[in-house]
């Protein structure tokens, strides 16, 4: 091990002894390395070891076409690939000065609450399964495994959806997929009921994560936590109430917050943001608007089929955006969305090229996972499982 | 391009140049230039007064940008000052956005936000990895993402996509 990476123990004269966590243990979900330095079982000093997954995107994203790396996004957050390509997606739209019709708008809600829904119980089941409690892994791997055949059915793709265009969407539903889902979501709220009865008031539940990794409100905006880490210290503050985008301002729901700011409360905030994600989605299927879901942009978006074959001044349109791709203005650009991780942002640097001359992700789950080189201080060896699940890192976006 | 739309709130969420002025005001003759695009302020500041600014920014009753959302940088190799350090920062009670830059020659090397904020502490070491900028004093500046060993700046321009 490097001398680089060993943690230290700040003096306190005890002897102690340095172990890995990870790269490949189960708990870590995927390749996070923690080197801990415990006394006993008590860790006096964390450090965490990141990069196994570093894939260069945004070296990447200066040698694709602005549309191309899109599908890049996919392989972020993986947990929520529909929202990563969303928000990438605006970020482009506001470099080009760009709105899309309501009826897109509101799809792209819908993409990116049932990734939101599928994340959390994805984390939900994964940070279960790491304190023991295997049952509820069984019920979230179930309801995850009916998101995908969703997204299956209307993208195609049950991972990598990649449906978002600049200016608009792939394609529209397919017929039947407003009443798939809505049978979906009148089975999901007994689901997530179900998993809350088994662990809200479980008393192994209750002693292995109450008063855990406590971080306080103030430590945790001056760690920049976003989403439900921030949420869960007592924090309101949600991108899509502060700074609405894709009109949430129409939606009703609700920011749950923690009080205490634990492993407890952070499990809490997300079984909450589920129920509301749930309750989004209802709304967006019941007034879903009718139109088109391209904005009128010809040289953006790219013309159907059909216009291609039959008109001249399509198909040159055609023609110029797959072979140069788009062209955009010189500028700068920064723009988040509320991810299920937090805060997700895309600062674009255009020199008016067809791709981004610098495209800056501001990935949450890396800023989020900072926080636990303080958190896990004085913390049993143990709970640090239940601190890694509590912040629902995925190493995709730590990683990128 | 087609029909006149406009990307729906931009610049809703910015500053609207209160925070620039009063910078002006009270810490004269550091910004060197106001930038807005799509809304978005920028504010280009002397690189010797990065602390005394992001301090000025953070603890100001104005000001209150109380959070560091971000920090970043820019590689424009055939400029004379071919490095942007960007800071992106945010008002909870304000509910506005920031952004601060300096400007950096061929050997980059800016003071440490980390006693302002600890957020800084890993985004620094990203800024580091990927562009090789010096942020003076960080407790434990090395790389993050890459391996120790590994050579040369990838986000920098001249490093290629594929060797």
């Amino acid at each position: 091990m490097s001398e680089s990476l060993r943690a230290t123990s700040h003096g306190t004269g005890k002897e102690t002894i340095t172990i890995n966590m990870g790269p490949s243990h189960p708990s870590t979900h995927g390749v996070l390395r923690l080197v801990l330095e415990l006394d006993g079982e008590i860790v006096t000093a964390c450090k965490a070891d990141l990069g196994y997954l570093h894939r260069g995107f945004e070296k990447i994203a200066e040698n694709k076409t602005w549309q191309q790396f899109m599908t890049w996004t996919d392989r972020m957050d993986y947990l929520a690939p529909a929202s990563n390509n969303v928000g990438y997606i605006l970020a482009v739209e506001k470099l080009l000065g760009l709105d899309v019709p309501a009826r897109c708008k509101a799809l792209r809600v819908i993409l990116c609450e049932l990734a939101r829904v599928s994340a959390h119980f994805l984390w939900l089941g994964t940070h279960a399964l790491d304190l023991g409690a295997a049952t509820v892994f069984f019920y979230t791997f179930q309801q995850r495994e009916l998101i995908y055949d969703l997204y299956e059915k209307w993208t195609g793709a049950r991972l990598t959806t990649s449906t978002v265009r600049i200016g608009g969407l792939a394609r529209d539903l397919p017929p039947g997929w407003t009443e798939d889902v809505k049978s979906y979501l009148k089975q999901v709220t007994a689901v997530i009921d179900e998993c809350e009865g088994l662990l809200t008031r479980n008393r192994i539940w209750v002693d292995r994560t109450k008063d855990v990794g406590v971080i306080s409100a103030e430590d945790a905006v001056a760690f920049a936590l976003t989403g439900p880490p921030l949420r869960a210290s007592g924090v309101e503050w949600d991108l899509r109430k502060a700074q609405p985008y894709l009109d949430y301002d129409r939606y009703e729901f609700e920011i749950p917050s923690g009080t205490v700011g634990d492993v407890y409360d952070r499990y809490l905030v997300r079984m909450e943001e589920m129920r509301q994600s749930v309750w989004i989605l209802e709304q967006a299927l019941q007034n879903l608007p009718e139109g088109p879901i391209n904005t009128d942009a010809p040289k953006v978006v790219l013309p159907s089929k059909e216009k291609v074959l039959t008109s001249m001044e399509d198909l040159i349109h055609h023609f110029i955006i797959i072979t140069e791709g788009i062209a955009a203005p010189e500028g700068e650009v920064y723009h988040a969305i509320e991810a299920p991780k937090g805060e997700l942002g895309f600062y674009l640097v255009s020199d008016g090229g067809p791709a981004a001359y610098r495209c800056r992700i501001r990935p949450a789950a890396f800023v989020n996972l900072q926080a636990i080189e303080k958190m896990a201080i004085g913390q049993l060896i143990a709970d640090v499982v239940a601190i890694i699940g509590s912040l629902d890192p995925v190493m995709g976006e730590v990683d990128r | 391009m087609g029909a006149a739309t406009a990307f729906p709130g931009s610049g809703r969420y910015w500053d609207d140049g209160t925070s620039v002025a009063r910078l002006r005001e009270q810490l004269p003759d550091t910004v060197l230039d106001e930038v807005e695009f799509r809304g978005e302020r920028t504010v280009v500041i002397d690189r010797e007064a990065v602390l005394d600014v992001l301090s000025f920014l953070r603890d100001d009753e104005a000001c209150t940008f109380d959070f560091l959302t971000d920090i970043t940088a820019v590689h424009w190799p055939d400029r004379a000052e071919p490095f942007e350090v960007v800071w992106l920062l945010y008002s909870f009670r304000r509910n506005r956005r920031l952004r601060v830059k300096v400007r950096e020659g061929v050997e980059p090397s800016v003071p440490t936000a980390v006693p302002l904020w600890p957020a800084a502490g890993w985004l620094e070491r990203e800024c580091y990895d990927m562009f090789g900028i010096d942020f003076e004093g960080h407790p434990d500046l090395r790389r993050i993402l890459l391996p120790d060993d590994f050579e040369g700046w990838p986000l920098r321009k001249e490093f290629p996509l594929k060797r």
